[in-house]
């Protein structure tokens, strides 16, 4: 019986070994991806997850790989946690034959910790509509990738839709607003934008804390019946969105006056709480839901040939398509280095490159299938994250109804604040800016 | 055969209080120090070094720490993880305000903080004990929980309520590649393994033991309960601090009060009862089992080369290291520590048993 556990194992670590030799030399382009199956946010992570690697089987299977250059990829399950997704970052960043082209840890307090480990490791941090709000400074955070806006974008359109709402900024003097957010660095992200907002227009903000996962928030409801602000913005993830509307919906709350961040508004969130959650509003950007060109394609050279990650009737979801944008951005990057560097697989260095260098036009999203699921994104070294914009969803109880009118941040607000926050990390890291200027030169 | 002590005589009080009496456990010992200074950090992988050794390291210090205030005093504590991020933090904010000081002094102050707020936390046991104690001890989880999320001054006033750290640098000798980072481990390990070593087995932890014993009788041979159950929480403490100070620095570099929640207090408590209660030995076996085997097991399968979803494998690792933990604790209640006494004993008479 010992030896013939001892045979196995030795059998495994064999396999192992060999399977790492064999990719050195291939032509391929290795994609890790963190994702998360299990635990309190499965149920957004899963839709995510199957999105972005369904695009990357699409992409092999209609184009042959970005220019010839097959993509592989490696799930690694994190279950949210901060020190799991450190290990599953370990694991993965060193496989295929030139490392890992970028991350995607899809949640802010992973992203927190390998920012740390990407100034050593040169591999980015690719964040579509998270992480770090003050990580749009590429001269301070090299790594990191913030693309289509950050949660000081998120809050500071959602104030300046209830301004419009109220009939312009100045009326929200006296108002309250209060946030019900996630206890984590996610949820802790918009606060210092609110604030600053709560200064120029005279609202009181009121902060709710809701301690992970999120399913126990009657005292957080309790306090909203007795204060009964004037809206109320969810920061939620997971089962804490569905939970919350619920309350909401048992405190009497009225739907309207709650608004969510773009994390907070997608089918699991509001299904759960039936026709309770009519009414309710949230953020949308980057890919609402719906089905375009991509979606055809994907049906026809990955689902009708069993390849989908997922269930069919599921693709065009809101998660979906956003974990089918974050997939597409990072194959665009590859595509953009690629020009610049050959084609072949490359190095964190140089999808860094593509990535600083993006131009995702409105020609290029028809392109690629996506119109009508992607906004334009250009980056530079200074600003990672390109122009964010949004727009206002709300739930009509069958599907999320998008209204017109795209929602600009408004900038003059949020430079000086990312400006003196990625200052105060700088030296708070001891770390030497880039100069952007010269390395354009 | 070759694992006995005849013909070793003692003839000194020295030979005879000396850590290894045996002179084949010095030569193991010694073997096994050449080999984890010496030789691992020369064919280890990174990966390895980031993702098994060097959070093992951490937490067996972790796991000394608890050990010897529920292994050797007999004081539970479900609470730790917050002695861990009181250590973390108090080391962030000396490191980030005072940044003149050099990083073993930081760490050795931060363990000291720890060691105060334990003392503070530790007051309840000389009231009650057992389970009522435990339950006391997760009012610090909570506490600290509350504090470091809601106080901001202790995060740097940072938006997000995480904070990052600085760089190690000790005498010049920045600490960054995971080699350093292990061998800097390895020797802060070493030396407190030694202090606990000589605590546990000096006036203090008879003290200690006794208590864990039989409190009225210890008290009637003249050991005062308050000082012997106030020392394990603020040496306990220490040990933690420090460790949580080092799982802030050299493992995690960002976190946020999450990092340091009840589920690692149950992981360090689960950590000594598999490791073994009363053994520091225990306390690196209990760290080795519960760091390395959820990430074994959930490699397994793509190392046989079966195509399983991450969600299977996942939930199949957690089954497996759950039945094992069980398995465990029926065949050996007394942890892996007691499991490799007996492999001693049976290695005395081998080949040849009775």
């Amino acid at each position: 019986m010992k030896a013939k556990i001892a045979m196995l194992a030795a059998s495994a670590a064999i396999a192992a070994i060999g399977s790492t030799s064999a990719l050195a030399q291939a032509k391929e382009q290795f994609f890790p991806v963190l994702s998360y199956r299990t635990g309190a946010y499965a149920p957004n992570g899963i839709p995510f997850a199957n999105g972005y690697v369904d695009y990357l089987k699409l992409v092999n299977a209609r184009d042959g790989g970005i220019n010839g250059v097959k993509i592989t990829f490696e799930e690694c399950e994190t279950g949210y946690a901060t020190d799991k997704g450190v290990e599953c970052y370990e694991r993965l960043k060193g496989k295929g034959p030139t490392g890992a082209t970028a991350f995607h840890p899809l949640s802010t307090g992973i992203t927190f910790a390998l920012t740390d480990k990407s100034f050593a490791d040169h591999i980015p941090i690719v964040t579509t509509g998270y992480g770090r709000a003050d990580s749009v400074d590429g001269s301070v955070f090299g790594w990191n990738f913030p693309l289509g806006g950050t949660y000081w974008d998120a809050a500071d359109m959602l104030v300046q839709e209830i301004g419009k709402k109220e009939g312009g900024l100045d009326k929200l003097k006296g108002k309250k607003i209060a946030l019900v957010y996630h206890d984590s660095p996610y949820g802790k992200e918009p606060i210092a934008l609110l604030e600053e907002r709560a200064k120029m227009h005279g609202y009181q903000l009121q902060l709710l804390p809701v301690t992970h996962p999120g399913v126990e928030q009657k005292s957080t409801w309790l306090q909203i019946r007795q204060q009964r602000p004037d809206y109320v913005f969810l920061w939620g993830w997971g089962v804490m969105n569905s939970t919350a509307i619920k309350e909401a919906v048992a405190t009497g709350y009225p739907r309207e006056k709650m608004y969510g961040v773009w994390w907070s508004g997608a089918e699991p969130d509001v299904i759960p709480a039936g026709d309770g959650a009519k009414g309710y509003n949230a953020l949308v950007f980057l890919a609402p839901a719906g089905q375009g060109q991509v979606h055809k394609d994907m049906i026809k050279y990955v689902y009708d040939k069993g390849q989908g990650a997922g269930k069919k009737e599921e693709i065009g979801e809101v998660l979906y398509n956003r974990g089918m944008a974050a997939a597409m951005v990072t194959v665009e990057a590859v595509r953009k280095a690629q020009v610049n560097y050959g084609k072949k697989p490359l190095t964190g260095v140089q999808v860094r490159w593509g990535l600083e260098n993006l131009s995702i036009d409105p020609a290029m999203i028809k392109k690629l299938g996506f119109t009508g699921f992607m906004t334009p994104i250009s980056t530079s070294c200074a600003n990672h994250a390109g122009e964010a914009q949004a727009q206002i969803e709300t739930w009509d109880g069958k599907k999320w109804q998008v209204h017109p009118g795209v929602i600009h941040a408004d900038n003059s607000i949020l430079k000086p604040m990312i400006r003196s926050s990625a200052e105060k990390y700088a030296t708070e890291k001891k770390i030497t800016k880039r100069d952007c200027a010269k390395e354009a030169g | 055969m070759f694992y006995r002590e005849n013909g070793q005589f003692k003839s000194s009080y020295v030979s005879d209080q000396q850590m290894l009496p045996i002179l084949q456990d010095r030569v193991f010992m010694g073997l096994l120090l050449i080999f984890a200074f010496g030789a691992v950090p020369l064919f280890v992988s990174d990966y390895v070094f980031l993702s098994l050794l060097i959070p093992f390291l951490i937490l067996t210090l972790a796991a000394i720490g608890l050990n010897i205030l529920v292994g050797y005093c007999g004081q539970i504590s479900i609470g730790h993880a917050a002695f861990m991020s009181v250590g973390a933090y108090a080391a962030y904010n000396l490191a980030l305000r005072v940044p003149q000081l050099n990083f073993l002094v930081v760490l050795v102050l931060a363990g000291l903080i720890a060691a105060a707020v334990g003392i503070l936390f530790g007051i309840p046991s000389l009231r009650i004990k057992g389970l009522y104690l435990a339950v006391a001890t997760l009012a610090a989880q909570f506490f600290t929980d509350w504090l470091f999320a809601r106080v901001k001054w202790f995060t740097n006033y940072s938006s997000s309520g995480s904070v990052s750290t600085a760089p190690i640098v000790i005498f010049g000798w920045k600490v960054d590649s995971p080699a350093e980072k292990y061998l800097l481990l390895l020797a802060v390990l070493v030396f407190f393994t030694l202090v606990a070593k000589n605590l546990v087995r000096g006036h203090i932890g008879r003290a200690w033991m006794s208590m864990r014993d039989m409190d009225v009788a210890a008290e009637v041979i003249g050991i005062r309960p308050v000082y012997a159950k106030l020392t394990a929480f603020a040496v306990s403490s220490f040990y933690v601090g420090v460790a949580g100070a080092l799982w802030g620095f050299v493992y995690l570099g960002a976190w946020e009060p999450l990092a340091f929640n009840l589920n690692l207090s149950l992981n360090l408590l689960f950590m000594i009862i598999i490791g073994g209660m009363g053994s520091l030995l225990g306390s690196y076996f209990g760290a080795a089992f519960i760091v390395a085997l959820p990430i074994l097991l959930d490699q397994v399968p793509s190392w046989l080369g079966v195509q399983m979803s991450t969600a299977t494998s996942s939930h199949l690792a957690s089954m497996i290291f759950g039945g094992l933990i069980v398995f465990f604790l029926i065949v050996e209640p007394h942890g892996l520590a007691r499991l490799w006494a007996v492999g001693k004993e049976k290695l005395r008479l081998w080949p040849f048993p009775h």
